[in-house]
């Protein structure tokens, strides 16, 4: 990371490839809603808005009166199977918390990233963003697709276009100190 | 005789200013915490989620909006004092509090039927608010709204009374398996002993304890699991819990019943003396 913060806006392009794991970046323009329920019908019934450039949020948020209230992002690892179809449709960027699996960090090679954004930071995440419009609001508030506008959502690139992930080196490095590690490690430093 | 109309509504006030109060604002001893593992960071991409995580409380607070979307399930502890009787009005108080916290905080509908998944839309269901009583001196409720992400990385194990050391291990491998998904960094409540249930209840009660104290062994806990090195977010870190609060029950001479109930680092809690 170099410490400096790179400015996006949606739609995406080649900028995209740019990226690596570990940079911050701030996003701006309009980005999509969608958990389990969304992925599933949007699969099955085709994308209702332009997935071209487009940056899907794993996000279920509170809404009142039009307004965003809370909306910090909800675990991306449910939806690893499900990010294919728009992949290959155009969607560029996914956002959500905890990264994903390897199924979509190997769709996102040459094409797109996943950024993460900090899980229970939703009063931050609505103070950057407008509600623009809504769509499969019968599947209820936390599974319809909410189209949002942002204003510089602060992110880091968890998984670049390249198959860095900065989520699988910090599971791997924790894998290998759960399977070395002694009972009662720590005791000897009190 | 109790006179039931005010007694109801003084403690469902309670329950919705408990409930306001606990999505908006940390704990004191919550807030220390975080920001002593926002000083002592080292990694820079987890020092970016702390940054987040620091201008995510402030901005809670001063739109005075929930600081997360998953405004959870109610949790709630009443403690009685003497003159007031366990009746169901209590109950039916509650869940009228937690309703209209729902419609006026708001939160988000979160209570659904565990099969039908039918959602009752105001946070309400059959045995929710979850309701925990116990006698006191004060009438006082507390309300622990409990997010699904932590949550779901709970796991309990009835292990051999030899195993007493295996316990460590226990807790450290839940971390391990949970990863970035509870949330972290995370805090962290045992329950040893009791019994299968009373251990789980126990576990939940450890995080309603001041997390900016820890004993010996919660410390020893604390380094174990930190060793893990998953981080804030599950990015990598210094800091993948803030703290680790155990409690414990006599149990069964031939158990050993060890609950950890995971919770984000958005330790919500908060506690509002029922004015009669």
């Amino acid at each position: 990371m170099t410490g400096t913060v790179v400015q996006l806006t949606t739609p995406l392009g080649d900028e995209v490839l740019r990226l690596k794991a570990g940079d911050h970046v701030e996003l701006s323009g309009i980005v999509y809603t969608a958990r389990d329920e969304a992925h599933l019908r949007m699969r099955e019934k085709g994308i209702p808005f332009d997935p071209k450039g487009a940056v899907i949020y794993h996000c279920g948020p509170v809404i009142q009166d039009g307004k965003v209230i809370a909306a910090g992002p909800t675990t991306s690892a449910r939806m690893n199977e499900l990010e294919g179809f728009l992949v290959d449709k155009g969607v560029r960027g996914f956002i959500g918390k905890g990264g994903m699996g390897k199924t979509v960090r190997e769709q996102l090679k040459g094409k797109g990233v996943y950024l993460a954004f900090t899980g229970g930071c939703a009063a931050l995440a609505s103070s950057h963003m407008t509600l623009k419009g809504v769509f499969y609001e019968d599947l209820g508030m936390a599974e319809a697709v909410w189209a949002i506008e942002l204003d510089r959502l602060p992110l880091v690139v968890g998984i670049d276009a390249h198959g860095n992930d900065i989520f699988e080196a910090a599971r791997v490095h924790a894998e290998e100190v759960f399977k070395t590690s002694t009972t009662l490690s720590c005791q000897s430093r009190q | 005789m109790t006179k039931p109309a005010p007694l109801h509504k003084a403690l469902a006030d309670a329950t919705f200013q408990a409930y306001r109060e606990a999505v908006i604002r940390l704990p004191l001893d919550v807030l220390k915490v975080i920001g002593n593992a926002a000083r002592d960071e080292t990694n820079p991409v987890a020092r970016g989620e702390f940054a987040n995580i620091l201008k995510n409380i402030k901005t809670a607070g001063e739109l005075a909006v929930p600081m997360c979307q998953d405004t959870g399930v109610p949790v709630i502890y009443l403690t009685l004092p003497p003159d007031v009787p366990l009746t169901q009005e209590l109950y039916d108080a509650v869940a009228e509090g937690v309703r209209r916290a729902t419609r006026e905080v708001p939160l988000r509908p979160n209570v659904v039927d565990p099969l039908t998944r039918h959602n009752t839309n105001d946070n309400t269901g059959l045995g929710m608010p979850a309701i925990h009583v116990k006698p006191g001196q004060k009438f006082t409720v507390t309300v622990l709204p409990k997010g699904a992400g932590a949550e779901n990385m709970s796991r309990i194990a009835m292990l051999l009374p030899s195993q007493k050391d295996q316990i460590e291990k226990f807790v450290v491998e839940t971390v391990y398996l949970a990863g970035s998904r509870p949330c972290p960094p995370i805090i962290i409540g045992v329950g040893i002993g009791g019994t299968f249930d009373g251990s789980a209840a126990l576990a939940k009660e450890a995080l309603l304890e001041p997390i900016d104290s820890m004993t010996e062994y919660e410390q020893q806990l604390l380094c174990a699991v930190n060793r893990l090195g998953i981080g804030a977010m599950g990015l990598g870190g210094d800091f993948t819990a803030l703290a680790v609060k155990v409690k414990t029950a006599g149990c069964h001479t031939a158990s050993l019943p060890v609950a950890v109930n995971i919770q984000c680092w958005a330790n919500r809690h908060a506690t509002v003396e029922v004015r009669r």
